[in-house]
């Protein structure tokens, strides 16, 4: 059957595409909890490290990849791994990059529907909360935390409803195409979300100090938590293992007026003192390394083999160097701009240090923002504005996440538009019907996140620089990005491209693993194996974390035989 | 908020919004691009498969 040749409108359009992809809930609630718990100054420096030395290369190296495929009409990570590597088993390194964004998308649009249930409550004026409490009862019960089957409801204060139309919203813009879809929608969604963005960030740095009873509560210090190169923390001694004494961190302190009157009041004891973290201690902690790659690793989109499905709508004389650059330059602008001057700042003014320091993401956007937003004059709009941008930045990440499985079937099934939709339509709502039904503890959304949003990631993308740099080879690389290409990529990115990029992963890869998986800690030197994989193997094992993962596999085996039967990648192989 | 931090945030904002802004130049100035603008197009793909 033949198919209509998809194609992007505009380098602008394709420019927003990918920024979409990229801006998602990590800018606004990830990167600041993770600048602030590492420290602003000394995590901003090992992060623009990490950008330079592994975003910017396998963005570059997956736009290229990708448009240099999709010549031959190749629109799929299995159908593009194929192309380049011209292996047997090229092939099967794409099955990687239809699982990750699909399964990626199953509990994605979940979060995306707590989003927009958020906005709508706030438009209400339902979301008045008088304590961080408060609002983390009413995120509970609306993600049905409590035990499985409670997060499905249809009411205006329950997740189902927005969940539908999340779902819903998503696959008719995906059935539109790329560009009357994708493309149409981030046009506007992109500028909307900023301006948004905007007027928030405005609304938040005129907060002042807005609890009069705790005027050290105020947004420069909140900016201070964030973005202050040393902390100031209090601590504590304890008594290790082997009886030795060492200094642990219990609190950290903000403001100078705070931190002479701790240390007035801890002047002559023995257990407990005021020490500064210089930028210098923290850069030597590998922990923070690990953190600043990974938040440039997810909030970039590399390794979700996006990137490449979405490159290879472009045509051959389509620049890709600086369309990349411009993609991660507006992830950029939105995360350290926007995200990191409102979050944590916003939190920090109501609630002070002990309200966000150490908070993950999801108790940072779900609990203590929606207190904050209620607490704040005029606080229903800004909730609303808020949590509507981040259900905008959510959209545009989730139908990049639908487009790699739709090329694929249209690829290796040679089916229409609107059967693609309809396969994966229906594949998507059983994995989504899974997440929100096991609810309890969010243990299938956690098992999904982890093992395929996180471990998948880091594997996809060190297999793309490698078969750039490796297979591909760099000079026929760089002559395939420089075709068309309005600025040219420096020569040093040749070694980074070559040597450093692909060590730096691999190196983040095994620490990763040490750190998360085996649970080794760096400050204490214990170790204590993940509960991700005591929930898989062991007495302690959990029935839904074992069935997340056999869907996880179920899909992986579906796609590896789908590929298998492929003649296009076959005879790529035999011409080869 | 100590003077490195000012220092650490403006550094870091100013060097992205210079980035973006750069960006956002070169793609703007590049001529031909909006050869390629067709405008809002209300047609699905599989509306043109049918005609």
């Amino acid at each position: 059957m033949a198919r209509a040749k998809e194609s992007w409108n505009s380098r602008i359009g394709v420019i927003l595409a990918v920024s979409g992809s990229a801006v998602g809930l990590g800018n606004f609630l990830r990167f600041p909890g993770q600048a602030a718990q590492y420290g602003g100054g000394a995590f901003m420096m090992a992060y623009f490290v990490a950008f330079l030395l592994i975003g910017l290369p396998i963005c570059w190296a997956e736009w290229t990849m990708g448009r240099r495929a999709g010549q031959s009409g190749f629109n799929s990570c299995p159908g593009i791994m194929a192309y380049i590597t011209r292996h047997p088993a090229g092939k099967y390194l794409g099955v990687l990059g239809i699982v990750i964004p699909v399964v990626v998308y199953m509990y994605y649009v979940y979060i995306e529907a707590w989003c927009l249930g958020y906005s709508v409550n706030f438009l209400r004026g339902e979301m008045v909360f008088p304590t961080a409490d408060a609002a983390g009862g009413f995120w509970e019960t609306f993600i049905g935390n409590s035990k499985n089957g409670a997060a499905v409801g249809f009411g205006l204060k329950e997740v189902g409803l927005y969940l539908v139309v999340a779902f819903i919203f998503n696959f008719y813009l995906i059935y539109r195409g790329l560009s009357r879809g994708i493309e149409l929608f981030c046009k506007f969604a992109m500028p909307t979300l900023i301006v948004l963005a905007f007027i928030v960030l405005v609304r938040v740095l005129t907060l002042g100090s807005p609890d009069v009873a705790n005027p050290h509560n105020n947004v420069v210090n909140g900016l201070g938590f964030m973005w202050n190169p040393s902390k100031v923390m209090v601590q504590e001694a304890e008594e290790t293992v082997d009886g030795s004494r060492r200094w642990a961190n219990v609190e950290e302190l903000v403001g100078a007026e705070v931190i002479a009157m701790k240390k007035a009041a801890l002047e002559g004891s023995a257990d407990k003192r005021v020490a500064t973290i210089t930028v210098w201690q923290q850069l030597r902690n590998p922990q923070l390394w690990l953190a600043a790659a990974g938040q440039i690793f997810f909030s970039l989109s590399v390794g979700f083999g996006i990137l490449m499905t979405y490159a290879s709508y472009l045509k051959k004389s389509d620049d890709v160097v600086l369309s990349g650059l411009a993609a991660t330059s507006t992830n950029e602008f939105c995360e350290v701009a926007l995200g990191g001057l409102i979050t944590v700042p916003a939190g920090f003014a109501f609630l002070g240090v002990a309200g966000v320091a150490g908070q993950g993401t999801f108790a940072l956007g779900f609990k203590v923002l929606p207190m904050v937003f209620s607490n704040m004059p005029a606080g229903q709009l800004f909730g609303f504005l808020f949590f509507f941008l981040l259900f905008l930045a959510a959209v545009t990440s989730s139908l990049s996440m639908v487009q790699p499985g739709i090329a694929f079937l249209e690829e290796a099934m040679d089916i229409n538009r609107k059967q693609s939709v309809a396969i994966l339509g229906i594949i998507t709502a059983f994995g989504t019907g899974f997440v929100v039904y096991f609810s309890e503890n969010s243990k299938a959304l956690d098992t999904f996140d982890f093992w395929v949003g996180t471990f998948l990631i880091f594997i996809l993308a060190t297999i793309q620089i490698i078969i750039f740099a490796w297979v591909l080879g760099l000079d026929k690389g760089f002559e395939e990005a420089h075709q068309g290409a309005a600025i040219h990529i420096p020569g040093i990115y040749r070694v980074i491209m070559k040597y450093i990029c692909p060590l730096f992963l691999l190196t983040v890869f095994v620490l990763w693993v040490v750190v998360n998986v085996f649970g080794y800690s760096f400050e204490t030197g214990e170790t204590n194996v993940s509960g991700y994989v005591k929930d898989l193997v062991g007495k302690d094992s959990n029935i839904v974390a074992q069935m997340s993962i056999g869907l996880i596999l179920t899909l992986g085996i579906f796609v590896a035989l789908v590929i298998s039967r492929v003649k296009r990648y076959k005879e790529l192989e035999i011409r080869s | 908020m100590t003077t490195q931090g000012w220092i650490i945030l403006l550094v870091s904002v100013s060097a992205v919004t210079t980035l973006f802004t750069w960006c956002v130049y070169k793609v703007l100035s590049i001529p031909g691009e909006t050869e390629h603008m067709h405008g809002v197009e209300f047609q699905t793909p599989d509306e043109i498969e049918e005609e």
